[in-house]
């Protein structure tokens, strides 16, 4: 039990002040803007919306400036923010079949329609630091060429493979509720719906840890990238005064299409499983993750054992999300005098008793 | 929470509407701004007063599934009405009221069929940076576009 404690409100005030200071860091270099934060840190502005399950650029790179830097903390001002704010509805589901594409890639398929495209990516990089970006100079311009007949239509690889009946379909959308965690707290066996949901905004060490278990052994499902697209997709919104689905604006997403070894049965015959990962901005390490994890998580829905942490939802589902994870673990350092009193008190009887105890035995043993 | 459906197919102007609305959520307030001072603006009282909120983004299990939560994101909202009669709404994502009190006033001036063709030449500078942009980024795209080979290895 946590018994609270008085006191400290100056000492806390000049803290405060003090972190004020610290954020800033020395006054003689220029202050960050938070459109200079929004546009030069923008995967790390990504990963806050994504683990703070809020779509906003601008209050991401807010949360980071306030935050000095500090990833979980960025996403506890997100989540706290929300807390204030209406919820107006569910959107229409996103079309990320009609995603306008920066990036598209298949490790399965080389040629595709609509083709491959790199886009924006880190991927073939040689890791060397470039020192030329510790001076201020002119980027050289990214180059253009005219898109191809076939850019603007880019069907999902699995589409490709359902073509043949290689692939499992994707579950039916029969218009049932779909189970929201930020309203009701997550009753085991959660679905699959509420699964992703928990992955989506759980943390992108975490699943990326589970996610390699999966591949070294603890879990295995035999994964393919089918395909990973980056760009932006239109969000709809049908409020009920106008009744009909209003345009609210576009945002960046990673989707990431997994494909993983066979299933069949004596009634069908085998076919490619599938897990997936949806994420805000460009997330490719987490959309990835998480369709790894989503499949290890539908182990047994298909007849996996279950064995490792991997496909435990109830560790996976638990233990993902920072804020919870963070929220526990360093309450750890706020003062716990009166548990930490009644601990010493109990060590100090227990040990009272142990000598008590040991005192004939070692009469005997100077006897002897 | 139930996804929010998409409802029937939309009519010809509904369809219409939903593009200028759609032009009016990419553009900037600044563009909105000057889209206004272009058109003769009967004054506009709020129906409702502008105002932030959330709207829960639901995807698709495999793209084309069972809806589920991704996340929110936040949406500002607007509805106006007109000196002379019309009403006007706005959604749009972020935060700015601002913005989407302008939105709103150009939704209730295209409803209006006399001031519609006006509306869309304030706008059309905005729908050509719009469209500029757009397709700025998909020939930078484009020239990302990557052709793999498979190498044969030499073993035999």
């Amino acid at each position: 039990m946590y018994v609270a404690v008085k006191g400290g409100e100056a000492a806390i005030d000049n803290a405060h002040r003090l972190l004020a200071e610290a954020r800033r860091g020395d006054t003689s270099v220029p202050e960050l803007s938070v459109a200079q934060i929004r546009e030069q840190m923008a995967l790390l502005v990504d990963r806050v919306m994504t683990e703070g399950s809020l779509y906003d650029p601008d209050l991401a790179a807010l949360a980071l400036k306030q935050a000095r830097g500090d990833l979980v903390e960025a996403v506890f001002l997100v989540r706290a923010y929300r807390t204030t704010l209406p919820r107006f509805g569910a959107s229409v589901p996103l079309e990320t079949g009609a995603m306008a594409v920066a990036r598209r890639v298949s490790a399965t398929f080389k040629d595709l329609p609509g083709g491959q495209v790199l886009g924006p990516t880190f991927d073939y990089t040689h890791r060397l630091i470039d020192f030329a970006l510790a001076a201020e100079g002119e980027t050289e311009t990214a180059a253009e060429a005219e898109p191809r007949a076939d850019a603007a239509l880019c069907p999902r690889v699995t589409d490709l493979l359902a073509q043949d009946g290689l692939i499992e379909a994707s579950p039916p959308d029969e218009g049932a509720p779909v189970g929201d965690l930020t309203r009701e707290p997550v009753d085991y066996p959660a679905d699959r719906a509420l699964r992703l949901q928990a992955l989506a905004r759980g943390d992108e060490g975490f699943v990326l840890g589970l996610a390699y278990s999966t591949q070294r052994g603890y879990g295995r499902t035999h994964p393919f990238v089918g395909e990973i697209r980056v760009g932006e997709v239109a969000v709809e919104f049908v409020p009920e005064e106008l009744g009909f689905a209003v345009p609210l604006g576009r945002v960046q997403l990673t989707e990431c299409q997994m494909v993983n070894q066979f299933k069949g049965s004596g009634a069908a015959p085998p076919q490619f499983t599938r897990g997936y990962g949806l994420s805000f901005g460009q997330s490719e390490r987490k959309a990835m993750a998480m369709a790894l994890v989503d499949r290890a998580l539908r182990a047994e829905e298909l007849g996996e054992p279950v064995v490792s942490p991997a496909q435990d939802q109830e560790f996976v589902l638990a233990h993902c999300d920072s804020l919870q994870a963070t929220g526990f673990v360093e309450h750890l350092k706020l003062p716990h005098y009166v548990d930490f009193q009644a601990e010493l008190e109990l060590v100090r009887r227990l040990r009272a008793e142990f000598e008590h105890r040991s005192e004939p035995v070692e009469m005997q043993e100077a006897a002897e | 929470m139930t996804p929010n459906p998409a409802g029937p197919e939309p009519g010809p102007e509904i369809v219409a509407r939903q593009a200028v609305m759609a032009l009016c959520a990419d553009a900037s307030r600044t563009e909105l701004e000057v889209a206004l001072t272009r058109l003769d603006v009967p004054a506009a009282e709020d129906l409702r007063a502008p105002e932030t909120g959330l709207v829960m983004a639901t995807g698709r299990i495999g793209g084309d599934g069972r809806p589920f939560h991704v996340g929110e994101v936040s949406v500002t909202r607007a509805a106006i009405r007109l000196a002379d009669g019309g009403t006007g709404f706005a959604y749009h994502l972020g935060r700015d009221r601002t913005k989407a009190r302008l939105a709103a006033i150009l939704d209730a001036l295209w409803q209006d069929p006399a001031r519609r063709a006006h509306v869309a030449a304030a706008l059309a500078d905005a729908a050509n940076r719009a469209e500029a942009d757009r397709r700025k980024a998909a020939r930078q795209t484009a020239a990302t576009r990557v052709e793999f080979l498979t190498v044969a290895r030499g073993e035999d």
